[in-house]
């Protein structure tokens, strides 16, 4: 694999400062170059640019004044026109034409304690959420910032930390405090979103809380992370079900140990096969499949540990969506927000 | 010695808890702050949720050998004792002992509370509680927990 060759290292590009307390989470704009946007425990949304003359990066927005206690996370829809924030305040807003005189806000209010996570499918036509109440809403996207509440989805016996649309299809994944991962499938597009598997202990699933999930470009690989302290690589047959034969199950492909020493509290999959975590013991590593150029099998390798990331526990890592700048940023309870370049090292 | 503290329809879960005769302190001369004594220090004096006029020292929630430090690893990892194995105390017990080592340690620092294995009915799930940080976060911004643990807090 020539990522493994080359000497790579995670180059600081830039520290944002600005939020007043943690940073929970981090997410690009995936239709513009250089636009990051960060929530925080300060109850606020920052939106970063970067500028096309100075390269440098500042807060071009705070949206700030609409949730009452921390924003947990955060999804920009796939035209980037509206943002959805999750709250530990019970409500999820979208923002429209936000920090703008013609600003919307639509505010969805439906679970009974904090929502932890907010997705967006493919298409942009679904959003959902979820939350310490155990539950996984799925609403419908009608236009002028309206939403339809198309299902609620309850299996998972503990706060729910983390849904996350598939990349190509509109299947559903939650990981939760209960330890598992969930799969939410409809048969058809009317159809009713049903569990249709669950990656728990049975199945080499993780053995605490699951806190995030990410996809590979292609989709047919998933990784998760968890406060048992490992990430696990997972895999199935994306074409049978892309040709409609059905739910095709997810197995465990290898489980990485032995890396991180306290709670993995994000992981993100690259376009380009990078898997970047971030934990609890303030490091950034990256791991990349050694075979992947082969038809070996897959054989994960750490590509790189960047120590002392931040200066406290790493909450969020995320690359940024085209493929060749290689940025990824992270959040940190430092309250800071760092843009990193993965680049040879001089 | 028995707790005074008997108040008409009471409902403390632990009416009368056995008091501890409290061991004498040592006064340190260096300028050290996060070895274990120190952490013991910031922590012996919280109140007891239930008897405000009791530290967890005084009921051998806590004791010095409660509190392991490693300075290099930048580490504390306090475990307590609930007086009684089935309690619902152990929750703002852990956070408040999370909250005041917060407060007081170096930002370094990472901290585990746990409940002394055996200690608790519910000790994994106490456990599992006081280790998710976000868990934590959410509670304490809880007004009638702050307030609670604010009590326990004033020395």
């Amino acid at each position: 694999m020539k990522l493994m060759d080359k000497n790579l290292g995670l180059v600081e590009v830039q520290k944002l400062e600005g939020h007043t307390d943690r940073v929970w989470n981090v997410a690009w704009n995936p239709a513009a170059d250089g636009v990051l946007a960060s929530c925080s425990a300060d109850k606020t949304v920052r939106i970063w640019e970067q500028s096309s003359l100075t390269r440098s990066w500042t807060c071009k927005a705070v949206l700030e004044g609409t949730h009452t206690r921390t924003v947990k996370s955060l999804a920009w829809s796939p035209s980037a026109k509206l943002l959805a924030t999750a709250s530990f305040d019970g409500t999820t807003c979208v923002w429209e034409n936000f920090a703008t005189d013609s600003e919307s806000v639509s505010v969805l209010q439906v679970h009974e304690s904090e929502v932890k996570s907010v997705s967006w499918n493919a298409s942009g036509s679904l959003l959902a959420t979820c939350g310490r109440d155990k539950s996984v809403w799925i609403w419908e996207v009608l236009p002028e910032n309206e939403f339809d509440c198309a299902a609620v989805l309850t299996g998972h016996s503990e706060d729910v930390k983390m849904v996350l649309w598939h990349p190509t299809m509109d299947v559903l994944f939650s990981c939760s405090y209960d330890n598992t991962v969930k799969i939410w499938w409809s048969e058809d597009e009317y159809g009713d979103y049903n569990c249709v598997q669950t990656l728990g202990e049975s199945n080499n699933g993780h053995s605490s809380t699951v806190w995030s999930i990410s996809f590979n470009a292609a989709g047919d690989k998933m990784v998760t992370c968890s406060d048992d302290l490992t990430v696990k690589i997972w895999k199935t047959d994306i074409s049978r079900m892309q040709s409609g034969e059905g739910y095709v199950p997810w197995t465990h492909v290898c489980t990485l140990s032995g890396f991180h020493d306290r709670t993995i509290y994000s992981v993100h999959w690259s376009r380009d096969g990078v898997i970047a975590c971030g934990a609890g013991d303030d490091t950034i590593q990256l791991f990349v499949d050694s075979n992947s150029d082969s038809v070996d099998r897959p054989s994960y390798k750490l590509l790189l540990k960047k120590e002392k990331a931040h200066e406290k526990d790493v909450n969020s890592v995320q690359w940024a969506p085209d493929k060749e700048s290689r940025l990824l940023a992270s959040g940190s309870d430092d309250k800071m927000v760092k843009i990193w370049k993965l680049a040879s090292e001089p | 010695m028995r707790s005074g503290e008997k108040k008409m329809d009471s409902v403390l879960i632990n009416e009368n808890p056995i008091i501890y005769p409290k061991r004498p302190r040592r006064v340190r001369t260096d300028q050290s702050n996060t070895d274990e004594f120190s952490s013991t220090n910031r922590i012996r004096d919280i109140r007891d949720p239930e008897h405000p006029k009791l530290s967890l020292e005084d009921l051998n929630i806590l004791t010095e050998e409660s509190v392991e430090v490693d300075d290099d690893k930048s580490y504390v990892r306090i475990t307590f004792t609930p007086t009684l194995p089935h309690c619902h105390l152990p929750t703002p017990i852990g956070l408040c002992l999370l909250a005041k080592l917060a407060q007081s340690l170096p930002a370094r620092f990472k901290v585990d509370v746990r409940v002394a294995p055996g200690s608790h009915d519910k000790e994994k799930t106490v456990n599992k509680q006081l280790g998710d940080k976000e868990r934590v976060a959410a509670g304490l911004e809880n007004p009638d927990l702050v307030a609670l643990l604010n009590k326990m807090m004033q020395v």
